[in-house]
């Protein structure tokens, strides 16, 4: 399995590089498209462009039975023993693909994994059958002696964090038997005890664990102006055989640094490093995170499908 | 410094309450966070600070509802400041935030303005609709295990039913609640906010009546039923694992009920249970015989 991602992965680097010579200029789409479209973190699943399912588009999407390509669900929504919101879940499941994505697994706290969580998750698992072909959750921390903040809180870039991090998320794929992404996070802090950047942290946790990355693009923009960083180059260290799905939002600017609040479209300089994303790494499972402020569900799907126009944008710079 | 080390300084600055003026204590412990050319370290942790606040104090104010109508606004911030000060959360999911509010407010009766008996019905009453809403439902015990029915069966009550001996009729309140929460978008601020008073101010003028309710749900939306002392204490038996015959025994023990009358009061709750789906098997006994 390893060895057929890296082969197709050597096989889409040569298109592109065919391609940046003006030697494949009106197959590259296409070529992409046939040939980076899933990975072993994905489940080898190439599930196009989704949108996060949220309370008030239910109504919406029970008459009017939109076609998408797939719902995102938030994992602890669903935890519960039973009641309207797993009923919700069991009718969304008949018509869609979905994909569960978590907020409180927090693989970065140092504290162990929690049991009765991973016992919930993995009931939500098998409840969704084979409707998750991968899970994510995110790269920070949330809970210290058993106290939870309910926030992603940052990482100290640290090996001995990385350690730490890289064993949870074994440990946690090894009991859901799933595949597992790691979502980077916004952040708005740093901290001195760093020995590294936030994308070699990344780096560092997935090749000790060999899971999978969900990138939110729009999260590396909101750190690159928090922290002064080129979001480029953190964008061009990210290992593109391990991108499983990708995450674009809008945000909010403050005066003094931005907040990722979901609340808005997602804006341009977003969107053109989602099109440097796509020439990397190609086609991948994209979704449109909107929590707050939330427009109507045709608003917010059309906000996702602008994803396709760059998905297909031509290619402008070299590798 | 080890990662434990500093999770627990940086958890320990960014659940420590607000001032006032809602923002972060200037004397924080933030030596282990580098400012930068916007903010001082204190003033980075401050965003992260502030989030956490906000969001479990919004967690709590949808939670709880009748007890905001019946402190007011002001009086029911200060109270879940307090109560998350003192018992933040223990749970991956912020559904089980209030889950230990009751119990703190038995032992802070100062943050409830002279009405805490009230108060108190009226966080158990919002604490078993959140249960009402999402725990469990097992099979219904359907005719043919009914069929067996008599003084040795054993039969359990559906984990989702909560059962509530009240002193105040909170249900009737919290209803009040939730219509005039429905009725926002169509009126203006002001409107609204003279509503809020009144509502305010007929809540908290409740007067004292002993009841009994099952908080129970039907087609996913959680229902208020008003049910008699004797059904009450039956109900609770059934939970407790006891046989048919003990139970009623126990429910109808000192009652000065006829025995007729207690023929017909079983027969119509058994009824009104069978139609809810209420009963299901005993809880240790899934899959065994219902009967001793």
């Amino acid at each position: 399995m390893q060895r057929q991602g890296w082969l197709r992965n050597r096989r889409l680097q040569e298109a592109i590089r065919q391609y940046n010579r003006g030697r494949a200029r009106k197959v590259w789409p296409h070529l992409l498209l046939k040939l980076m479209p899933a990975n072993r973190f994905n489940g080898f699943k190439d599930y196009g462009i989704g949108i996060g399912l949220r309370i008030p588009h239910y109504t919406h999407i029970f008459e009017k039975k939109p076609v998408v390509d797939w719902f995102e669900i938030i994992s602890e929504n669903y935890m519960v023993d039973g009641g309207r919101p797993l009923a919700t879940l069991d009718r969304i499941l008949e018509r869609y693909r979905v994909v569960q994505h978590g907020v409180s697994l927090y693989f970065g706290s140092a504290e162990p994994l929690n049991r009765e969580h991973l016992r919930r998750l993995k009931a939500l698992v098998k409840r969704t059958g084979t409707g998750t072909p991968w899970l994510t959750d995110h790269l920070c921390w949330g809970s210290v002696d058993g106290t939870y903040s309910h926030d992603l809180l940052p990482m100290p870039y640290t090996f001995e964090a990385a350690k730490i991090t890289a064993r949870k998320v074994r440990e946690a794929r090894d009991y859901l038997e799933v595949p597992i992404g790691v979502e980077n996070v916004s952040s708005y802090a740093e901290f001195h005890m760093s020995e590294m950047t936030e994308w070699e942290f990344l780096n560092e946790v997935v090749e000790r664990a060999d899971c999978g990355i969900l990138l939110d693009v729009n999260n590396i923009y909101v750190s690159s102006r928090n922290h002064n960083f080129d979001p480029y180059e953190y964008l061009n260290s990210v290992p593109a055989e391990r991108v499983a799905q990708i995450h674009i939002a809008g945000h909010s600017k403050f005066q003094k640094y931005i907040l990722d609040t979901h609340d808005h479209p997602v804006i341009d300089p977003v969107w053109k490093m989602f099109e440097h994303t796509i020439r990397r790494i190609g086609p991948t499972a994209t979704l449109l995170e909107w929590d707050d402020r939330i427009p109507s569900f045709d608003d917010v799907h059309a906000e996702a499908l602008k994803a396709e126009k760059h998905i297909h944008a031509p290619v402008a710079v070299a590798l | 410094m080890r990662l434990l080390q500093l999770q627990r300084r940086m958890a320990r600055a960014v659940m420590q309450p607000l001032t006032g003026a809602d923002r972060i204590a200037p004397k924080t412990d933030a030596g282990y966070i580098k400012p930068n050319d916007r903010l001082t370290s204190v003033e980075r942790l401050e965003v992260y600070s502030r989030s956490y606040w906000f969001r479990v104090l919004d967690s709590l104010y949808d939670d709880f509802p009748g007890l905001r109508a019946l402190l007011g606004q002001r009086a029911f911030h200060r109270l879940s400041r307090a109560y998350l000060a003192e018992r933040p959360s223990r749970s991956f999911t912020l559904r089980n935030l209030g889950s230990r509010l009751e119990d703190w407010l038995r032992s802070n009766p100062q943050f409830t303005g002279g009405r805490h008996a009230l108060a108190l019905d009226m966080v158990r009453l919002e604490w078993a609709h959140i249960e009402a809403f999402d725990n469990a439902a097992e099979k219904v015990l359907g005719p043919e295990n009914l069929l067996e029915l008599g003084p040795s069966f054993r039969a359990g009550l559906q984990p989702y039913i909560r059962l509530l001996a009240l002193q105040y009729p909170v249900d009737d309140l919290r209803i009040q609640v939730n219509r005039a929460s429905d009725e926002r978008g169509a009126a203006s601020n002001a409107s609204l906010k003279h509503k809020h008073g009144n509502l305010t101010r007929r809540v908290s003028r409740s007067k004292p009546e002993q009841i009994f309710l099952a908080v129970h749900r039907l087609d996913f939306t959680v229902y208020y039923r008003r049910i008699a002392q004797e059904e009450y204490r039956l109900l609770n038996a059934l939970r407790d694992g006891q046989t048919i015959g003990r139970a009623i025994r126990s429910a109808f023990e000192n009652s000065s009920v006829s025995t007729d009358e207690q023929r017909s009061m079983l027969e119509t709750w058994f009824a009104a249970w069978a139609e809810l789906g209420w009963l299901c098997p005993p809880a240790r006994s899934k899959g065994k015989r219902l009967t001793q």
